[in-house]
């Protein structure tokens, strides 16, 4: 497949790789339907809830009704909204999550673009959806919107700092910023034995980027009804909310790649499972790692939130670079 | 509504030029966070707040006014709906004021099923304020496990009194039902069960660190404040008054019952949780003791003139209800109505000093020292 891609854009094959587009989007689209049927099936079992199971065999067609319901629901746009800006926010928040998703090597052979800077192209990119969530706090034209997208703003903008230098060790480590070659570098051992501490950092600094709880602030129900999305309705609320998961998508395989191993094997002997197999797992796993910590944990407090992010996770993931550099250049006799 | 609130104050920095503006919040009354209708007016300097005035009254009934139209037997459905998640004190208060009036003597028996029911009902009360004051706090997961709980309660009022919320229990007198073959075992049962659960509730939630750092040290108040303000229940206890009518004034059969009152010195949130969580101890406590003592037969009404006419004449009666203290006045002319009925519900009082704590706190601050007080709309607006 990589050799598709690397081809010059031609009349040929631009209709290859907008197909190659719509089946990731597609495998997306599944993806997101049964990760919120999952979500809301696992927390209603830790809740002493069933969960949906109306819809369909098992509830699982539950999303497909929520997504219909959202479709043909009336566009509603706030009188004095930001007109421009209100329709641009959605897309806006969209766009890079799907984005980030082209330098993601889901096995050795599914992979969109092999960059040599993938994970800098990652960072980068992600970066951008605040721009989508603050923009929609001050389109809506609302006051809880405007506090919701401004303490996301502020979030986000916190947690982006300790979540890049958590990875800065992984880098180190390979020695490269193509995530191919840190997967494959992890064939000995996965990156979260020795990278311990960025992992623990960079799964914190992920739960705030993705707003999701204990980091939930943005959207705090009980105190800014729903934050920045107050306002939206119909597909551009589903788009937000397609937004976060997909997000979250990128992030669990982010992590996957990172830390996890990708689609390497626990053991070398257990070889014979596919790549996909063992990426689905992991990838899986901390997904479930979310929800459970939804389900558990209440909400942090804004100010102890940037304390937290400030004087906790960067010291800490600084450290962490600090000590992967002595240990690397030892490694390698610079002393 | 105070006016100067509704004036905002604009302001240029002269370095940087840039313009604030303090911003009005209208927090209700369809917020998710305020229990019920109760709407707050806060004037926000970014996150922080610098005013904030109640508003209350959507949900008003005028109770005291329908009261005075209606016989004594009458009123007591309508005092379920006023503290509707602790209704079995509200019947009580009433019943104790006509009580007090007539000078009735209640059967043994019955007096054993009203505490039992007065104090199965603060358990559920504290467990509902319980699960609410988490999911205020972006918890969900324990308003679910409270809920869990709490429904064994209503089933038990349920077979009880067949109602679950709305129970119109107590009469003049005495209740109106005897316990079913079975019930006190089955509540025998339930105490301890619940004594179990409330050990995996602080494994859940009182440990949490996140939860510890967010009410430490906020909605802080001294004694003389909670004096001045004529707070209640585990408002005033949290700030070292050692104050519970069942133990000062004791009513009903309380006397005889070996129980604490658990009192605290913080006067934060976190003292007040901590209250709460000893209270329902103490409420198994005396349940345990009252099921042990509870009489194996015996009449639960006593005897009641047909037609209910206290003396001409007034009276006031105080009990303890979960959240503090609730009093009946009830002036008489001799006639089968009341000439005047008032409540005095410990939600609208202790609601009083919200803006005072509210003063300089955060909006997220705001809705935990909302969630504290422990409200009951119903019973604030009446």
């Amino acid at each position: 497949m990589s050799e598709l891609l690397q081809q010059a854009p031609s009349l040929g094959n631009t209709l290859w790789f907008v197909l190659a587009a719509v089946v990731l989007l597609a495998v997306l689209l599944g993806f997101v339907t049964y990760a919120i049927y999952f979500e809301r099936k696992v927390i209603g079992w830790m809740q002493l809830r069933i969960g949906p199971n109306r819809v369909g065999p098992l509830g699982l067609l539950q999303t497909v009704a929520d997504v219909t319901k959202l479709l043909i629901k009336e566009d509603t746009r706030p009188k004095n909204a930001d007109r421009a800006l209100f329709t641009l926010a959605p897309i806006l928040a969209y766009a890079p999550a799907f984005g980030v998703l082209a330098v993601m090597p889901f096995t050795e052979s599914i992979q969109f673009a092999d960059l040599g800077i993938g994970l800098l192209y990652y960072i980068a990119l992600s970066g951008i959806t605040v721009l989508g969530v603050i923009t929609a706090g001050w389109a809506s034209n609302n006051k809880y919107s405007l506090i919701g997208g401004l303490r996301s703003a502020a979030q986000m903008i916190s947690y982006e700092v300790p979540l890049v230098m958590s990875v800065v060790g992984v880098v180190l480590l390979t020695g490269s910023m193509n995530l191919r070659e840190i997967v494959e570098a992890q064939r000995d051992m996965w990156n979260i034995i020795p990278q311990f501490l960025g992992f623990v950092v960079f799964i914190i600094a992920a739960q705030a980027e993705l707003n999701r709880t204990p980091f939930d602030l943005p959207e705090a129900e009980s105190e800014l009804v729903s934050g920045y999305h107050v306002e939206y309705s119909g597909f551009r609320f589903a788009m937000f909310m397609l937004a976060e998961y997909v997000y979250m998508f990128g992030m669990a395989t982010l992590i996957t790649v990172l830390f996890l191993g990708g689609w390497l094997p626990i053991i070398p002997q257990l070889d014979f499972i596919p790549g996909i197999i063992w990426f689905i797992l992991k990838f899986s796993a901390y997904v479930f790692f979310q929800f459970w910590l939804r389900a558990t944990m209440p909400r942090m407090r804004v100010d102890q939130l940037m304390s937290f992010a400030w004087k906790v996770l960067l010291p800490v993931a600084l450290f962490n670079i600090l000590l992967t550099a002595v240990v690397v250049s030892y490694q390698s006799g610079m002393f | 509504m105070n006016q100067n609130i509704l004036t905002t104050h604009v302001e240029t920095s002269s370095d940087t030029g840039i313009r604030t503006e303090e911003m009005l919040l209208n927090v209700g009354p369809q917020h998710p966070s305020t229990h019920g209708v109760f709407r707050l007016v806060v004037k926000i300097d970014g996150e922080t707040i610098k005013e904030a005035i109640p508003v209350m009254g959507y949900l008003h009934r005028g109770t005291e006014k329908l009261a005075e139209n209606l016989t004594y037997t009458q009123i007591i459905p309508y005092t379920d709906r006023m503290d509707y998640v602790s209704g079995m004190t509200n019947n009580y208060v009433l019943c104790h004021a006509v009580e007090t009036m007539m000078g009735l003597e209640i059967p043994e028996r019955a007096q054993f099923l009203r505490l039992i029911a007065m104090e199965l009902n603060r358990v559920a009360s504290h467990l509902v304020w319980w699960g609410t004051f988490l999911l205020d706090l972006g918890a969900m997961g324990p308003f679910l496990y409270a809920f869990r709980d709490r429904e064994k309660i209503l089933d038990l009022f349920n077979e009880l009194c067949g109602a679950r919320m709305t129970f119109n229990y107590m009469r003049i007198g005495g209740v109106k039902w005897d316990a079913p073959p079975g019930w006190i075992e089955k509540t025998k049962e339930f105490v301890q069960y619940m004594k179990k659960e409330l050990d995996s509730y602080h494994q859940l939630v009182t440990g949490n660190e996140i939860f510890l750092s967010r009410i430490e040290g906020i909605g802080k108040f001294d004694e003389k404040t909670a004096l001045d303000y004529s707070l209640s229940g585990v408002m005033l206890r949290s700030t070292g008054v050692n104050w519970d009518l069942r133990k000062n004034e004791p009513y009903c059969i309380y006397d005889r019952f070996e129980f604490d009152v658990p009192t605290g010195t913080g006067g934060d949130c976190t003292t007040r949780y901590h209250l709460r969580m000893a209270e329902v101890v103490q409420s198994l406590r005396i349940l345990e003791q009252a099921l042990e003592q509870f009489p194996s037969e015996g009449e639960v009404l006593g005897k009641v003139p047909r037609v209910i006419r206290p003396p001409a004449g007034e009276a006031y009666v105080r009990i303890e209800s979960p959240r503090g203290e609730i009093g009946c006045y009830i002036s008489s002319t001799g006639k089968d109505k009341p000439w005047r009925l008032k409540f005095r519900r410990p939600s609208f009082t202790n609601l009083q000093i919200l803006p005072k704590l509210l003063e300089g706190q955060s909006i997220s601050n705001m809705i935990a020292i909302l969630g504290s007080i422990d409200i009951v709309l119903g019973e604030v607006d009446c």
